[in-house]
């Protein structure tokens, strides 16, 4: 930064313009530092490729020849000289110029500076805030100029900020200044202008120190606030990924009292499922990329599903009545399936992609809410409603409930049990496929990715109330919310074994979870 | 995997080597890549006519990520099968759990992964690197006026022993720097550990106090992939706290899109994108080898080529395969490394290596933005830590893997 003052000053002397390097040149360098000082004097020359070098940079496609140091850019096919814009042949010579984290955060600075003019709102909102980050000095001329004509008044809040933030930490500003930029900064409340107003504290003026206090206060108030619905929010995003992964165990282990050790196993060959649909996507018809969640919740279930039954009919159906065998031959199931999937795809983890939707994160009201987290709570939701539907409005479901509770009865209505159980069995599972799709974006997709679920299912269905639906919703929500609430204080190793230890404690009071139910389960 | 043993009939001719990596279970997303490594310079070594006129024969176990089956599947090889060496494990804990069958049973172990120090055993040899030959300088970089000027740090590993020594040293190392308890935040998280959200907001409010923040990451295997997508959606960008990570290689980073992740940093001795003609030869046949052109390589690969060509060296300098002779031909060997410069087999049983400072680029590899000036050797106790800076390996003159130079005994402080 200091080079850029004394570039600035250089460029403000006039005369001594001609002894300011090159900033092409200092592009074309060897060394990060030379680079940087590049970036900032280009940023600094009010030259009006600017811009366009800039970005080049930050994408990769500003050129160098070494011989001579030229500089050239790339755009599309076509290669141009970046100091002239003139087309250029193309050179196998050509080295891309290099950055490094150092590099980036000057571009950012200094594409900040650039855009605080640019016609796009959103733009210059970007750019006041690389500015606020960066606080450098040398944009404070360009920032009163775009404040002074800007009538977006969010944009213009973000400014302010970013002039106060450049203003408190500028060497040699008067007292009347800095007290006149400290309300902007708190009225920003957040973690950045805590920091800033911290960092007054060792101010030799006693006002200063005064007002600053009172700042940070007031944000601290604010912040504890905020980070206690925070760690909710957190903890419903837990409980919705809890709740995905068990409601197919609600099913199978609740419903059903099957003990299902390949439950996890069900979640993986649904993410896996996606990840091959996302591929098929890719090759075939890349335009459907964005759907390709979408597409792969119903692929999920069926295969899912499908394997369910498989494993009902050659497995299971053999050993009801004999829930230690059972478990121990899911168990079985369990391996073979993981060792099947990395004979298949390989041991190492398979990339699925998030569609646009699902990435980043928005502000709300100070929460950093991100949309996959978002997306996925819901979907969790409408998959419990969409199960709810089913087992209480379908005939489907009124056979299951009739079966789970009195199987002899059920089947001299003349109800075919063995039929229903392996239908029940695949409902169970090709639901967990499904979670297995909303997983994929969040987690792993590897031969592992079921056990790291397992035993937080089983958790969650016998806190619940085995047979419950109701109860698995109410038992995630609450697990994943005690969990998150206790982990900033006690780190997450510890919440984790607070929170096994607590559910010991409880199933010795309630053996039957927070809410029984009468069925098949609790008869044997 | 009985397919190798099968070609035994000639026994006598062959010289046998162990493979002991995992194959199945939690492990196998790393081990298995090293398996197939070995089986590649063994193979190639053997196009070359063996060693001492013989022929390589590997034998392969998979110890399934099982830390006792380690050490079962370990005396399997060396009693059964009578192996002259063996390449293997991955975690710390694999290797303390062969360590006795090692010992008893006078063979040898090459580990080729990064480890938390604080070991030298005589049947070991640790062709990874220590916690100086790839944390210290780490951190160092990060401290630099190109690393950002780092003033404040945030210690994040998954719960176990190695991150717990190397955070240990680091915190040591910061201190001895002049950096304030304050400004450390040390956090721990399960194995296989997935919700990120609280912790990556809690790095994000450790940032926000107006210091330079950095995240040294010692976080273990598939947690990483959660880590960096939660790290990606809450907007935490490589130019506001960059995360160093010590774990994390091409091979990990094939499971995430790493356009959110540009400029991480890792630190490694070896990475695929360095150009040097060794290293575009070993890609060009590890990519032949696996019939897959788009296979990366890493660094623990790199660990067992150095490992095993030191092993071919020793046993033609003792001319015979015997572990014995070969342990005592071993220190002093060297081999070059695939970046560009050449390891020296240590007298504690480490080897020389260069350390590369990574920054991760769009497309799932490492741009190299900074590295050490010569090879650092490696030192088998930490110089950071009570207790064990005191202590010396040395297997040539002291022939003692713990000698205290203040009591001036062999057998730790």
């Amino acid at each position: 930064m200091i080079r850029l003052l004394t570039l600035l000053a250089l460029l403000l002397a006039g005369p001594a313009l001609a002894q300011a390097p090159d900033p092409y040149a200092q592009l074309a360098g060897d060394g990060y530092a030379e680079i940087e000082a590049g970036v900032a004097g280009l940023a600094a020359s009010g030259d009006p490729r600017a811009g366009a070098v800039l970005s080049a940079l930050s994408d990769g496609r500003l050129l160098a020849r070494p011989s001579d140091k030229a500089l050239f850019m790339r755009q599309g096919a076509a290669l141009v000289d970046a100091k002239t814009g003139a087309p250029a042949a193309d050179d196998p010579s050509l080295k891309a110029v290099r950055t490094n984290n150092r590099v980036r955060r000057g571009i950012e600075a200094a594409q900040g500076q650039l855009n605080l003019v640019s016609p796009d709102p959103a733009k210059r909102r970007e750019a006041a805030d690389a500015v606020f980050k960066a606080r450098d000095a040398a944009a404070l001329p360009a920032l009163d100029t775009a404040l002074a004509r800007e009538k977006d008044a969010g944009v213009r809040q973000a400014m302010t900020e970013a002039r106060a933030a450049v203003v408190l930490a500028k060497s040699g500003t008067s007292e009347a200044d800095k007290l006149a930029a400290i309300p902007a900064i708190q009225a920003r409340g957040d973690g950045d202008a805590m920091g800033i107003l911290r960092g007054l504290q060792a101010d030799p003026s006693e006002g200063v120190r005064a007002a600053a206090g009172r700042g940070i206060a007031a944000i601290e108030t604010r912040l504890a606030l905020l980070r206690a619905l925070q760690n909710v929010w957190y903890g419903i995003s837990l409980g919705s990924v809890l709740l995905l992964a068990a409601i197919g165990l609600a099913i199978t282990f609740g419903v059903m009292g099957i003990i299902n050790m390949a439950h996890g196993e069900m979640v993986m060959l649904g993410a896996y499922t996606t990840y091959l649909v996302q591929e098929a996507i890719r090759t075939k018809a890349p335009a459907l990329f964005p759907w390709s969640l979408a597409i792969s919740i119903p692929c999920a279930f069926l295969v899912a599903g499908l394997v369910g039954v498989l494993i009902e009919r050659c497995i299971i159906r053999f050993l009801y009545g004999r829930p230690l065998e059972t478990l121990l031959a899911t168990f079985g199931v369990s391996l073979a399936l993981q060792q099947g999937v990395r004979s298949i795809f390989g041991p190492t983890n398979r990339e699925v992609g998030a569609p646009a939707f699902m990435s980043g994160a928005f502000d709300l009201f100070g929460l950093s809410i991100t949309w996959g987290r978002l997306w996925i709570i819901a979907f969790a939701f409408a998959v419990f409603l969409g199960l709810l539907f089913v087992l209480r409005k379908t005939s489907f479901g009124l056979k299951t409930r009739a079966v789970t509770q009195n199987r002899r009865m059920a089947a001299a209505m003349g109800i075919r049990t063995p039929y229903v159980d392996a239908l029940t069995f695949g409902l169970g599972s090709g639901i967990a496929g499904i979670a297995g799709v909303a997983l994929s974006q969040i987690d792993n997709v590897s031969p592992n990715l079921g056990q790291g679920y397992i035993i937080d299912s089983f958790l969650v269905v016998v806190f619940g109330g085995v047979g419950n639906l109701w109860g698995t919703l109410v038992a995630a929500l609450t697990l994943g919310v005690v969990n998150k609430l206790a982990e900033p204080y006690i780190g997450a190793v510890l919440a984790k074994i607070g929170l096994l230890i607590f559910i010991i404690l409880f199933i010795q009071k309630r053996p039957r979870g927070l809410f029984a139910l009468k069925g098949r389960a609790v008869e044997s | 995997m009985s397919a190798f043993g099968a070609g035994g009939a000639r026994a006598e001719e062959t010289i046998k080597v162990g493979i002991l990596h995992s194959l199945s279970g939690t492990m196998a997303i790393s081990e298995t890549t090293l398996k197939d490594a070995m089986l590649m310079l063994i193979a190639e070594q053997n196009a070359k006519g063996g060693v001492l006129g013989k022929k390589l024969e590997p034998v392969v176990v998979d110890p399934a990520s099982n830390w006792p089956l380690f050490a079962e599947k370990a005396r399997e090889l060396i009693s059964k099968d009578k192996v002259s060496a063996v390449f293997g494990c991955w975690t710390s804990v694999s290797r303390k759990s062969v360590l006795p069958v090692f010992k008893e049973l006078d063979n040898i172990l090459f580990y080729p992964v990064q480890y938390e120090g604080e070991e030298s055993e005589r049947n070991v040899f640790y062709t990874g690197a220590a916690p100086n030959q790839q944390a210290i300088p780490a951190v160092d970089y990060l401290m630099s006026e190109d690393g950002g000027g780092t003033k404040r740090w945030v210690l994040e590993g998954t719960d176990y022993v190695y991150p717990r020594t190397t955070n240990k040293i680091l915190e040591a190392y910061l201190k001895s720097k002049g950096v304030k308890d304050e400004d450390i935040m040390i956090n721990y998280t399960p194995f296989g550990f997935s919700d990120w959200q609280t912790e990556v907001s809690k790095i994000k409010a450790f940032g926000s106090a107006g210091k330079k923040t950095a995240v040294v990451s010692t976080v273990n295997g598939d947690a990483n992939v959660p880590f960096y997508k939660e790290l990606g959606n809450q907007g935490i960008k490589a130019t506001d706290i960059p995360v160093m990570a010590f774990s994390v290689g091409e091979e990990e980073l094939a499971g995430i899109d790493t356009k959110p992740l540009v400029g991480h940093l890792a630190a490694w001795n070896y990475f695929e994108s360095i150009k040097t003609p060794e290293n575009e030869e070993f890609i060009k046949k590890w990519q032949a080898f696996k019939k897959n052109p788009k296979a990366v390589t890493n660094d623990p690969m790199e660990a067992h080529y150095i490992g095993f060509n030191m092993w071919v060296k020793a046993v033609e300098k003792a001319g015979t395969a015997d572990p014995d002779k070969v342990i005592a031909a071993l220190p002093g060997i060297e081999q070059k490394n695939l970046t560009g410069g050449t390891a020296t087999m240590l007298p504690n049983h480490h080897i020389t290596k260069p350390v590369f400072i990574g920054e991760i680029e769009g497309n799932g590899q490492f741009d190299v933005v900074w590295k050490t000036d010569k090879l650092i050797p490696g030192e088998a106790w930490s110089k950071q830590l009570e207790g064990s800076k005191d202590l010396e390996a040395d297997w040539v003159k002291l022939n003692c893997g713990n000698y205290n130079t203040k009591t001036k005994k062999c057998g730790g402080a």
